[in-house]
């Protein structure tokens, strides 16, 4: 999933890594939107077995977007800001 | 009085400055960054488009309540960020989790205005990376500034069919289709009730002839086959409604049929529910003016029942001065309760125009996911009323057999679903078939938070 930069994209650089590649998002963006948007395509693995998630509603309530943070734990990628210099591995 | 407002959408902002001009100083939570609730969403700082471009028609609305929302933070014992996974009708608390530390917050009343989420029906594909719901796809947008794809095609029913296809469009993304399930008769025989709504009712009309003006492929009465793709999606296949099929390439699709209400603390608090046949949802019990069976609870906004953001601010104030009635206080409701009665008629007309595909969910193939968070297919719910012992004769039995709704997100998302699915494989009513008991903690939060 390529989420798609259409508005608001003069803003401050952030980089963070994701497993350990760097990866450049954009002030305000929140972590699934940095990812999704950074090239990351999925977020995490479906623990049955059916293949990547991207997460799905955006908005706190399917659980469906986590990722782990170095120094915050488990979040959910669409209710967590990204910040400069945050190490994100897939959930 | 301590008192409680959960909830910083339309309803929980007109709530607290009702309760504001009453000297009542609530704590108010909000599990979001800021308040203004899903549809009045703010970017976070560094995003700068300003109110007419996030919100259109809706802007001076929106404004309002931003308006309302910053003037009474300073007021209220403001705690965003912060989720309400319990609440202790008894003892008259709610656990809190905040930053991962674990509070408690003492009511003597609460106004929950927990809201809604897009109301989903699985389609083959849907769990592959570029399918998002309705809703998410307007807040990529709305919050983040960013479309779900490059070429994005929309499937479902509802208004916000219309309007996110709209948006998309506008803001530049290539909306490659729009896939209503629902015909076009049927939205056609609900439109005189519609006009009691006129100026709504305008507004979809506007979005859909702008979609068309802009030759946006739209196809109504269509049957969804599959979200195709390998990995993310590539293309989505439909029958139309004389049985011709179709396919298109994409990147991303939004879908949802409407909204259900996130009621799942009302259901904590012991709040009986019943089947509302008209907008196809389980609600929780109350009056018009919020109260319910459980002293010291009320009930305003789409948590309640969908009734629209309109209605939820109009609601959200008269469930506070419900309360302050019942606290014994002098106050003037007539002006609420007739414009509450009013804008509940045009609510009718609508979800008769954008019924829910009950059959859509029914006529899934055994080998479809209807579970997101535990990988589920739909045989394995089918397979509750036949292969046990005991079979399921409703849903929570079916649940326990299968762990439909057990996992993450406790079956918020394939609950409206399953329900459709069992109640057809059982012959009997959705109604019938019942609802997804809720559980604490009503989200997930992490075992070193709990007492």
């Amino acid at each position: 999933m390529k989420l798609v930069r259409l508005r608001d994209t003069d803003r401050a650089t952030l980089h963070l890594t994701l497993e350990g590649s760097g990866l450049a998002a954009l002030e305000g963006d929140t972590v699934l939107t940095a990812l999704l948007a950074g090239g990351a395509g999925h977020l995490r693995d479906s623990e049955f077995g059916d293949g990547h998630r991207a997460g799905f509603c955006l908005m706190g309530a399917c659980q469906d977007c986590w990722v782990v943070v170095e120094g915050l734990g488990r979040v959910r990628a669409c209710a967590t800001l990204a910040k400069d210099g945050m190490k994100v591995r897939r959930g | 009085m301590k008192v409680a407002v959960v909830g910083a959408g339309p309803a929980g902002v007109r709530a607290v400055e009702a309760l504001l001009a009453h000297d009542i100083r609530p704590v108010w939570i909000d599990e979001a960054m800021d308040g203004g609730g899903r549809i009045y969403q703010r970017p976070p700082a560094g995003l700068r488009r300003d109110a007419k471009t996030l919100y259109g028609f809706e802007a001076p609305r929106a404004t309002a309540l931003h308006a309302a929302l910053d003037a009474a933070k300073p007021h209220a014992d403001w705690r965003p960020e912060t989720l309400v996974w319990n609440i202790r009708p008894g003892q008259r608390q709610l656990s809190t989790l905040s930053a991962g530390r674990q509070g408690v917050v003492e009511y003597d009343a609460a106004i929950l205005c927990t809201g809604a989420m897009d109301r989903v029906v699985p389609v083959k594909g849907w769990t592959l990376p570029g399918v998002t719901t309705m809703g998410g796809a307007q807040i990529a947008l709305k919050s983040q500034g960013c479309g779900i794809g490059q070429r994005v095609a929309f499937l479902g029913s509802g208004p916000l069919l219309w309007l996110v296809a709209y948006q998309y469009a506008k803001a530049g993304a290539e909306v490659v289709a729009v896939l209503d399930t629902t015909r076009f008769a049927t939205k056609l025989a609900a439109a005189p009730g519609m006009l009691r709504g006129p100026a709504t009712f305008a507004k979809g009309l506007y979005y859909i002839g702008w979609l068309r003006a802009h030759g946006i492929r739209i196809a109504e009465g269509v049957t969804p086959l599959a979200i195709e793709g390998a990995g993310s999606v590539s293309g989505i296949s439909w029958r139309d409604a004389r049985g011709g099929v179709h396919r298109v390439e994409c990147d991303a699709v939004g879908l949802g049929w409407g909204l259900k209400p996130e009621a799942q603390l009302a259901d904590l608090a012991g709040i009986p529910f019943a089947f509302d046949a008209a907008q196809h949802n389980w609600v929780p019990r109350r009056d018009a003016a919020g109260r319910t069976p459980v002293t010291g609870i009320y009930l305003a906004g789409d948590g309640s029942g969908i009734g629209g953001a309109e209605v939820a601010e109009v609601a959200g104030a008269r469930a506070a001065l419900a309360l302050l009635q019942d606290a014994g206080r002098k106050v003037e409701t007539a002006a609420l309760d007739r414009k509450l009665a009013s804008l509940g008629r045009f609510r009718v007309a609508l979800e008769k125009a954008f019924p829910f595909p009950s059959h859509l969910a029914a006529g899934l193939p055994d080998d479809a996911l209807f579970c997101r968070c535990e990988g589920l297919t739909v045989g394995e719910l089918r397979a509750t009323t036949t292969g046990p012992a005991i079979p399921a004769p409703e849903l929570n039995r079916a649940k326990a057999i299968s762990r439909a709704g057990m996992g993450r997100c406790q079956g918020r998302v394939c609950g409206a679903a399953a329900a459709e699915i069992l109640a057809a494989q059982l012959g009997c009513s959705v109604a019938e078939v019942g609802r997804l008991r809720g559980q604490a903690p009503v989200k997930p939060i992490p075992l070193t938070a709990t007492p």
